[in-house]
């Protein structure tokens, strides 16, 4: 993977007249992750839609690799995976069938990949049952199945250990380590703070 | 990346899945899917997902053959009488029997975050939007165009009729559904939006309510329906460039 960064420079949003986002900056580079923290309805949500460009912020801008991202926004989510609070999966397909629709979508797959990943995140042999008889922890397994079918340069993690038990957390953190080890950058809103697995990271406070 | 497997639990152990693989190897190489495998992934998974749920798959379906049912049993069995009528009652149901699918076009994708997957996916939105909108039209505007000649059947229209009334819904509900997907989108935030939905879309549609009637009456007449069978497809193609982009925007909007 070549030199990737990312830079956000003092970004403000406004919900209303409430301000949420109030010029929040940093910089990463390859390899760096950053844990976004803060109390319920400080904006961790918020500022990740913000910088994937799904909400804009009123002030400020988001640099990739030097590059204002709103210049052209398909080729900069293409190189990022987005995992909000909610698993993006269909009730009524099978874990299988979610992972090879949604990560079909951005990458060409092959149905051994699907069957490592699905294997990888315990998921071997309830991959056949429709997401609506699975458990929350198992759909939150399945879209880290999906995550790890996206190596993508840049992860974006929203409470990305939400309703696992602890050997899915440390799943969580064996994931993050992996893309961070191959130079890739990863920013997670947390709660309690990303599992040990994941490696240094940087703390980013978000005021309420 | 073997010192890092040392030091965790090891989930997959216990396995007896296949051998795990380091994700960095199985990924590379890094390509994205084409726009048209994307455009078809999209269409494949409405598609199935119709075909899980079928009871609203045969709605609009129903709405439509009980309205043309119900038409010659309220107003007279003469059969020269509904001729003249038939027009207006295949086109009136199959405008109505086409609104009552949109409201699902978006709504289920809106609320599981597949639709922001489809914005940040690096894909064409637009393209996207347009599968979708294709799938909505091969699960309503098609099954209506099959069943309007049963429909019209019973309306007393002469079998010579029929391939033309065929044709004239198959091209006519291809800008129903593409006016619906506008509608669809732009109402995805608003809880009941049912009544907006149709309030946006039905004026939109009056183009194609009045061309479809007119070529379904010549065609019954036996006259040559051409020229307002062209117009449709006028504006099936006009409805073709700008609709995808318009609910692709509109999509996006309601994101924020």
């Amino acid at each position: 993977m070549p030199e990737q960064t990312i830079e956000v420079d003092n970004l403000h949003l406004w919900r209303g007249d409430r301000h949420v986002l109030r010029g929040v900056s940093f910089r990463l580079v390859q390899g760096g992750c950053l844990e976004v923290c803060g109390a319920n309805g400080a904006g961790k949500t918020t500022l990740l839609r913000a910088l994937c460009g799904l909400v804009y912020p009123e002030e400020g801008r988001v640099l990739w690799n030097g590059e204002n991202v709103r210049r052209d926004m398909p080729s900069f989510h293409a190189a990022l995976a987005y995992l909000g609070h909610e698993p993006p999966l269909k009730a009524d397909l099978t874990a299988r069938e979610n992972l090879h629709y949604w990560i079909g979508v951005r990458r060409p797959l092959e149905r051994t990949e699907l069957d490592v990943a699905l294997a990888r995140v315990g998921a071997h042999t309830w991959c056949e049952r429709l997401v609506r008889t699975l458990s929350a922890g198992q759909r939150r397994r399945v879209a880290l199945a999906g995550l790890a079918l996206l190596p993508v340069p840049l992860w974006l993690l929203d409470e990305p250990t939400t309703n696992l038990d602890r050997e899915g957390r440390e799943l969580v953190g064996e994931l993050i380590g992996e893309q961070l080890a191959r130079g890739g950058i990863v920013i997670a809103a947390v709660h309690q703070g990303l599992p040990a697995a994941a490696g240094t990271v940087t703390r980013l406070d978000l005021a309420a | 990346m073997n010192h890092r497997e040392g030091n965790v639990a090891q989930p997959l152990a216990a396995l007896d899945a296949p051998v795990p693989v380091d994700i960095a190897t199985i990924a590379t190489p890094r390509r994205e899917a084409s726009a048209l495998a994307a455009v078809r992934l999209v269409l494949l998974r409405d598609l199935r997902l119709a075909f899980r749920k079928r009871s609203q798959l045969v709605q609009p379906l129903a709405f439509f053959a009980m309205v043309t049912l119900l038409f010659p049993l309220a107003i007279s069995p003469e059969l020269a009488r509904l001729r003249e009528l038939a027009p207006g009652v295949v086109w009136v149901g199959a405008l109505l029997g086409s609104l009552l699918a949109l409201e699902f076009l978006f709504r289920d994708d809106a609320h599981d975050g597949t639709l922001e997957q489809y914005a940040l996916s690096g894909q064409s939105l637009t393209a996207l939007m347009f599968a979708k909108t294709l799938a909505h039209w091969l699960l309503t505007g098609l099954p209506l165009a099959l069943m309007a000649p049963l429909a019209a059947v019973s309306l007393g229209v002469p079998a010579a009729a029929l391939p033309g009334i065929l044709l004239a819904v198959a091209v006519g509900s291809v800008t129903l559904s593409l006016i619906g997907s506008i509608g669809a989108a732009l109402t995805l935030g608003i809880k009941r939006s049912g009544a907006l939905l149709s309030l946006l879309t039905l004026p939109l549609s009056l183009p194609v309510l009045i061309f479809g009637a007119r070529a379904t009456q010549l065609a019954i007449q036996g006259a040559s329906f051409l020229a307002p069978l062209e117009l449709l497809g006028a504006l099936a193609v006009l409805g073709l460039t700008l609709a995808p982009l318009a609910a692709a925007a509109a999509v996006r909007i309601s994101l924020e």
